[in-house]
């Protein structure tokens, strides 16, 4: 009857114990940005650093021009002048056009091929420290004494009978430190462009400006070592009691012009070839056509780098040299033409009939293939030797150098700085601003270096602090100088549209170009994880694709393109 | 600025083209070089016009559709094929232009006759040697026709700085090479210019047409060094004086008789000099480059 009740028993469940340790909490501030290995950061500090240098090298520039502006003059002693050239070179090289190309391809590789950071994001972060490095101990020179040889720092000269200052020194490692920085970033972008593609997306639908990416990496990769080495040599027969460039101790100068040029022409499309890639990208969008020819201009690319590590002796035309090494390096250099017009055709095919809306961006991308075409004409009347004889060394070179890596490489790094700013920032960079900027930049530019080709071709060689009052030297180089302040202005304009529109520009949206490729996917600016999903690529176009689909889906209209433009954002469509 | 430069006139014309006019390879240099700007022209025009045309014809308007164009392999090949056509033809050219400009011809009948025989020479055998030495921050030219130098200076040799003299009608050859750092040897108007290279020796030559020595002093053709030499390489000039065959007899056979009479003039002070220093006085230390013009040397009175 008496039903016995269970005492309920409680079973005790051990409590896991765990030892928890505090997460740290994310850097906030400017140690987020030094501590950071987040490609994107990485990319904005490389660019802001390299626009710095920008500016530096703008004012060597100006205070070259100030100098030459009259006949023998003495506003610079000519070892400060030596040094200012000196420098001049070496930044706007070394520290300026590499490295930006470095900070696009950063920011935009991963984006554009659907990865989520770099392939080695520590590396990364190493690779712009190792730069930055670089141009700390360059710059520090001048608070003692710069180098005074030119970027070349041909021998004999950069040896320490004729340089014992520091400067070469300082020199040599910040070849050594941008040489080391570009040589990481380069393995970091091959492995990244050859392993992090989106699913879908093969080598035939890779984006025009990775493929120049990839192209920039493979050269770095080729070139580099081999003025890491000649600078060593340098710095043991400067140091070290070695003879490899002492013509009276068995060694030889022309070793270190083959060395330095095996390095320094590809050096030339390591710097103009991710500018054909941001022209490729930049094009299209603007004209609303399929880029012509995407695989001509692809091979293009490749052949060119090809033919790059080929032609270094043209810069050695009027050294002893055999005449066989001569017609071999003509030849040679006539090649590099072929693919290179080819490109330009490409370009030109792509704005063919298309509806081509004149924003900044396109502005200088069309400025660039007309200013560019100039110095690749001029590239065959110095690739002609006995034509190079008269040409070489003097202004003319000069000119036509200018042409190509101003007219070539800085007008397609404007070119893309309008273009992605949107994406980078989230806000779009004033419109009438950027056209002045425009044409103060390519008015300046073609009235400073225009005439130095004739300066050239009258008798004045390059490097000289002062010239005499002959021929048309006068009047040339007063244009010039005036030309040089212009274009100054115009660049001026840029980094002050940069500095508002930053805080105040328009707010962009993910898309405001209705562009082609996967960085315009996400969000302006991209959240730290890029992507949260990502498409399977179907073409060269993801994002045609990806629009297409949302309609079929939606059934809603396709949005105008331009709606930004519409809206008043964009003001003065060329009218 | 283009149409202004275009539009210059023929006195100008040296604008647009590099200097030429005193040796028959600069001249032939200029040709080369307005055949190559001929063909730049035309591609030039060709490419901006279309370039321009694009831009300016395809302009968005409304209602304008975008022509959806990925391709044509024939443009393709046919403007590859265009391109280096147009780059064989510039080749060919050079090759046709380069045997006049890398080989000296020989002397015009009126020029010096001089045998020489260790360089690019011409066809006779014969030109006017003349050694071009490059020196921080002063070119030196010794007459001979041997230039190694390791052969005891050239001690006898006449020989200039700054202004080199040289007969017209008569195919100079160039020995030059360097003594301290790179250098390079330029005369706009006589041709190319070739670097002076320290442990090498390159050559050139040229040949001024024999209308330049009619009047007396010749005719003085400017340069100076293209290669960054260092701090005064701006001021390292040359000049190329070009007089008449009996002049620059007369010239060289002054420079002989003055370099040897400095020699004997040096050669007394030296023992003037070793004399005093015998007799345990201290000297004065002894310019090496006194001009031979000057008083003796003032030697400390005992």
């Amino acid at each position: 009857m008496a039903a016995t009740v269970e005492a309920p028993t409680t079973t005790v469940e051990p409590i896991p114990q765990v030892a928890a340790r505090k997460v740290d909490a994310p850097a906030t501030g400017w140690t987020s940005w030094v501590t950071t290995t987040d490609h994107k950061r990485i990319g904005i500090m490389y660019l802001v650093l390299t626009f710095a240098f920008f500016i530096l090298g703008g004012v060597e520039a100006l205070l070259i021009r100030l100098q030459l502006a009259v006949p023998n003059n003495d506003l610079l002693t000519p070892q400060t002048y030596n040094e200012l050239f000196t420098m001049h070179g070496t930044t706007m090289i070394f520290l300026f056009v590499v490295p930006v190309m470095a900070g696009f391809g950063n920011y935009f590789v991963p984006l554009m091929i659907g990865a989520r950071d770099m392939a080695f994001p520590k590396l990364n972060a190493l690779s712009f420290w190792l730069l930055a490095a670089g141009g700390l101990v360059f710059y520090a020179s001048i608070f003692f004494s710069p180098p005074e040889c030119g970027w070349t720092c041909y021998s004999p000269l950069s040896d320490t009978d004729y340089l014992p200052s520091g400067g070469v020194d300082a020199w040599i490692f910040l070849i050594h430190l941008t040489g080391l920085s570009s040589l990481v970033g380069a393995v970091n972008f091959y492995a990244t462009i050859a392993n992090m593609r989106a699913p879908g997306m093969g080598w035939g639908r890779l984006p025009l400006f990775v493929w120049a990416i990839l192209t920039y990496a493979v050269l770095l990769i080729l070139a580099l070592p081999v003025i890491a080495a000649a600078v060593t040599l340098l710095l043991t027969d400067r140091h070290f009691g070695t003879h490899f460039y002492d013509a009276s101790n068995g060694g030889s100068p022309l070793l270190w012009q083959h060395l330095f040029w095996f390095f320094g022409h590809p050096e030339v499309y390591i710097m103009v070839l991710p500018g054909f890639g941001i022209i490729s990208e930049v094009l299209p969008v603007f004209s609303r056509k399929p880029i012509f020819g995407y695989k001509a201009i692809a091979a293009a690319t490749l052949v060119i780098a090809f033919l790059g590590l080929l032609v270094w002796a043209h810069h050695m035309f009027s050294t002893p040299s055999p005449s066989l090494v001569l017609v071999f390096f003509m030849m040679s250099s006539f090649l590099i033409a072929v693919p290179t017009g080819v490109k330009i055709f490409n370009w030109i095919a792509t704005l063919w009939r298309g509806t081509i809306t004149y924003t900044t961006s396109l502005l200088f991308a069309v400025g660039f293939i007309g200013t560019f075409l100039i110095g690749g004409i001029t590239g065959i009347f110095v690739a002609v030797f006995p034509v190079d004889w008269q040409l070489t060394d003097t202004y003319f070179v000069v000119a036509h150098f200018h042409y190509v890596l101003m007219g070539g490489a800085v007008f397609t790094i404007f070119s893309g700085l309008y273009y992605w700013f949107p994406k980078m920032t989230g806000r779009l960079l004033s419109e009438p601003l950027g056209k002045a900027s425009f044409w103060l930049m390519l008015i300046g530019f073609h009235v400073t270096f225009l005439v130095q080709h004739s300066a050239g071709m009258e008798g004045m060689p390059r490097r000289v602090y002062e010239y005499s009052d002959v021929q048309d030297l006068a009047i040339l180089n007063l244009i010039s100088t005036i030309g040089a302040f212009i274009l100054g202005f115009g660049i001026l304009l840029t980094l002050i549209n940069v500095l508002i529109s930053v805080k105040k520009g328009a707010v962009a949206g993910p898309d405001p170009w209705k562009a082609n490729t996967l960085e315009w996917f996400t969000q302006s600016p991209p959240p730290v994880n890029n992507f949260d999903s990502v498409p399977r690529i179907r073409s060269v176009e993801p994002m045609k694709d990806i629009r297409r689909q949302v309609i079929a889906q939606t059934g809603a209209p396709e949005p105008a393109y331009m709606t930004a433009m519409e809206a008043g954002r964009l003001a003065g469509d060329g009218h | 600025m283009t149409g202004a430069l275009l539009l210059a006139p023929v006195a100008g014309a040296d604008l647009l083209s590099p200097e030429s006019g005193g040796s028959p390879n600069a001249d032939d240099i200029d040709t080369l070089y307005w055949i190559i700007f001929g063909v730049a022209v035309v591609v030039f025009v060709g490419v901006e016009g279309v370039l321009l045309y694009s831009v300016f014809k395809f302009k968005a308007r409304k209602g304008a559709v975008p022509a959806q164009i990925r391709g044509n392999t024939r443009l393709e090949i046919g403007w590859t094929v265009g391109a280096a056509v147009i780059l064989v033809i510039l080749a060919t050219v050079t090759f046709i232009k380069l045997d006049a400009i890398r080989n000296p011809p020989n002397s015009s009948a009126s020029g010096l006759q001089l045998a020489d025989t260790s360089r690019r020479l011409p066809p006779s055998g014969k030109s006017l040697n003349i050694c071009v030495n490059g020196q921080q921050y002063i070119w030196r030219f010794t007459y001979q026709e041997n230039c190694d130098p390791k052969s005891a200076k050239n001690l006898g040799a006449p020989f200039s700085y700054e202004e080199m003299v040289v007969p017209v009608g008569t195919t100079v050859t160039l020995d030059i090479n360097a003594q301290d750092v790179a250098h390079s040897w330029w005369i706009p108007k006589l041709g190319g210019k070739f670097d002076a290279i320290p442990g090498y020796t390159n050559h050139t030559w040229f040949q001024v047409p024999t209308k330049f020595g009619d009047k007396p002093g010749g005719t003085v053709f400017f340069g100076q060094c293209a290669e960054l030499c260092g701090r005064n390489h701006a001021n390292m000039t040359a000049r190329v004086r070009a007089v008449s065959v009996p002049e620059y007899q007369k010239w060289l056979a002054l420079r002989k008789a003055n370099i040897k009479a400095a020699e004997v003039q040096g050669a007394a002070q030296r023992k003037k000099l070793n004399d005093s220093n015998a007799n345990s006085q201290p000297a004065d230390s002894a310019d090496p480059g006194q001009n031979p013009a000057q008083e003796d040397l003032s030697t400390p009175q005992p």
